[in-house]
């Protein structure tokens, strides 16, 4: 087999019919300029919301779970027995963590962890007039909570400092705020489910570009959530925890668990929505993408075919004058790669600006998520899938025509 | 030295090739067609060829000449018998072999030119040449002018093959067959889509060719003129040689 005559064959054949070739090429183009878009609009969205559900959820969060479900004392004494206990009610239980401020302080001395901000979380009224607004008050170390989500950042009016010098100030979360209809240095009533009243100042707005944590979310010094709460200064509800590798956290946090035996939850299992969302949508790209790459081997296919059709003389006389199945093969097999190079080629080109054009596209997506234009990842990886998509395509698209050509028989065709 | 497995094999040697001697050897060939009935078109063929021998291959149409051609030219293997070219046992071998076999040692001229469109007619008659890579680049070239000259078409050398006339193309197809210097030369009506004068032209290249260049010719012809003007007429009827 030579492969230097059978190349040179094939750029004649292509070169000579020009637009048909034009036309096989345009096929792959089209399969894969789409799926560049695709997967780069679908792991740009699936990036952006695993980026801001993580960046505002901590990657293990330690608290204590509050349950009925346990034993009644007449079942525990008389287990064999037949026991009625009517409405059993929860324990008076604390919800706060036994030493938490101690356990925080050895879990930041581990070399993976990144930072810990133990805190005390709590739901809470805000009165604006005689309307009463539900939302979440956290008092927090604001130093070491910055330390975990980048808070400055986030921060959309006034700043985390004032926070430290005001006892009674509060920092809230925009949308929250919108609704509630104040600004930097306005006062408000917060109730909380105890019944104690506090006027707090809000000192600054943040804003983490999710609809959950904007709209209800507030931060506090820790020192007069635990005094609204009538707590003692040890008091803490959550340790959250940021690793300095994310995958860590999930063993990691089993281990604390066992350690401490409190219940952890790893941020897998606390965005476990966004993280479902993300596998339907990578399969949809992978059911999407093959239906493309069908249709446009299947036009390569059709074409080869027509083409063998047309070069059975040629074919026949390469025969005679003696040229195997194999260089007849290769001949035809050069023209689908040639197709699928040049088509994957412009493919990828062609995927690159309309993901770019895309990029820039003004996307409003409201409050929901902070975001201005559509998210587009732009991976080189995806492009080289595309690229080793595009020939395999064609390759494979190729080769049943051309095994068709070497399978002519010549005195057939010569014999008229 | 043929396991031929017919019981009506003649124990014939055949000649290796030197000068003048055997340089085909067909022996008991026969064939047959099975569509649309089973139908014997060769009969127990067997004949020799000699070096720089110029053989015309006569007959009715449907006599067999044609398809006893096709089986010589080694592209049709579906026969019984036994073939030996150049000393070299063809029946029973590989497509692949047998391909790389023409190569090399077989030329052919068709009825209708078949050269490829697409190509100069340099490329052409540089092609097979280019398969065989016996020689460089450069050397094919040479040669493919060389042979062009013989057949008159140099001037033509780099013209769309699909722009010559009909003469012409044959012409071309002919410095093509003769490209890797074969030992045999076949002709499957190699005139019979010209012109009286263009036949003739071909004719004296053939001529030229089986005398001068000690290449052996085989050609089927219904042409008087052209088969009257060969060393030796192989007359065939019914799928028997008769002459």
């Amino acid at each position: 087999m030579n492969l230097k005559i059978s190349l040179q064959i094939a750029k004649t054949h292509l070169l000579t019919k020009k637009r048909q070739t034009l036309i096989a090429m345009l096929g792959v183009t089209f399969g894969i300029a789409m799926f560049i878009v695709m997967i780069s609009v679908i792991k740009g969205v699936n990036k952006f919301l695993e980026d801001s559900a993580l960046d505002s959820s901590p990657h293990i969060r330690i608290y204590k779970e509050i349950t009925s479900n346990h034993p009644s004392i007449i079942e525990e004494a008389n287990p064999s027995h037949f026991n009625v206990t009517y409405h059993q009610l929860p324990k008076n239980e604390l919800i706060n963590i036994k030493n938490g401020l101690q356990i925080a302080a050895n879990i930041e001395k581990e070399p993976a962890v990144l930072g810990v901000s133990p805190q005390i979380s709590s739901q809470v009224f805000f009165n604006k007039g005689p309307v009463p607004f539900s939302g979440q008050i956290a008092g927090v170390d604001v130093v070491k909570e910055d330390k975990l989500y980048d808070l400055k950042k986030r921060i959309k009016s006034g700043n985390i400092e004032s926070l430290l010098s005001t006892p009674n100030g509060i920092l809230m979360g925009k949308t929250l705020a919108r609704n509630l209809n104040v600004k930097v240095g306005d006062k408000i009533t917060v109730t909380t489910p105890t019944g104690s009243l506090k006027l707090v100042k809000i000192v600054g707005t943040f804003g983490f570009g999710i609809q959950t944590v904007d709209g209800v979310k507030c931060y506090a010094n820790m020192s007069m959530v635990q005094e609204i709460l009538q707590k003692d200064k040890s008091f803490v509800t959550d340790i959250h925890i940021k690793m300095k590798d994310s995958q860590a956290a999930l063993t990691y946090a089993k281990v604390l668990k066992n350690q401490y035996g409190y219940k952890t939850q790893d941020w897998a299992e606390a965005n476990s929505a966004f993280l479902a969302g993300d596998k339907i949508r990578n399969g949809m790209v992978i059911m999407v993408s093959i239906t493309l790459l069908v249709v446009a081997g299947f036009g390569i296919y059709n074409i080869m075919n027509m083409n063998v059709i047309n070069k059975m003389k040629d074919i026949a006389i390469l025969k005679a004058t003696g040229f195997a199945g194999n260089d007849i093969v290769s001949i035809f097999l050069i023209q689908s790669i040639i197709i699928g190079i040049l088509g994957a080629l412009l493919g990828i080109i062609i995927g690159f600006c309309l993901s770019y054009l895309l990029s820039s596209v003004p996307f409003d997506a409201g409050d929901f998520l902070d975001i201005k234009t559509f998210p587009i990842l732009f991976e080189p990886k995806y492009y080289g899938l595309g690229m080793i998509f595009g020939i395999t395509t064609t390759i494979l698209a190729g080769y049943m025509p051309a095994r068709k050509a070497s399978k002519i028989d010549p005195v057939a065709i010569l014999r008229g | 030295m043929f396991d031929n497995e017919s019981p009506k094999s003649v124990v014939q040697v055949a000649p290796t090739s030197e000068v003048g001697g055997a340089v085909l050897s067909a022996t008991n060939i026969n064939k047959y067609f099975y569509e649309p009935e089973k139908f014997q078109v060769l009969k127990n063929i067997s004949f020799e060829a000699n070096r720089g021998e110029f053989l015309a291959l006569v007959g009715k149409s449907g006599c067999g000449k044609s398809t006893l051609l096709y089986i010589l030219s080694t592209m049709d293997t579906a026969y019984d018998g036994s073939l030996v070219m150049n000393g070299e046992r063809l029946t029973g071998r590989t497509q692949d072999q047998l391909a790389a076999f023409r190569n090399e040692h077989l030329g052919f001229v068709f009825q209708f030119h078949f050269l490829l469109p697409e190509f100069t007619v340099l490329q052409n008659v540089m092609l097979p040449a280019l398969k065989l890579g016996k020689y460089s680049n450069k050397e094919i070239e040479e040669r493919a002018y060389q042979k062009l000259k013989l057949v008159d078409m140099q001037d033509h050398a780099l013209k769309q093959s699909a722009k010559l006339s009909g003469g012409q193309q044959q012409r071309v197809a002919i410095a093509r067959a003769l490209i890797n210097d074969p030992t045999i030369i076949m002709g499957d009506e190699p005139t019979g889509n010209l012109d009286k004068k263009n036949s003739e032209v071909v004719f004296e290249i053939f001529k030229q060719i089986a005398h001068e260049n000690n290449q052996t010719i085989i050609a089927v012809t219904h042409d008087p003129d052209f088969a009257k003007g060969s060393d030796r007429i192989i007359e065939m009827s019914d799928g028997q040689i008769i002459s």
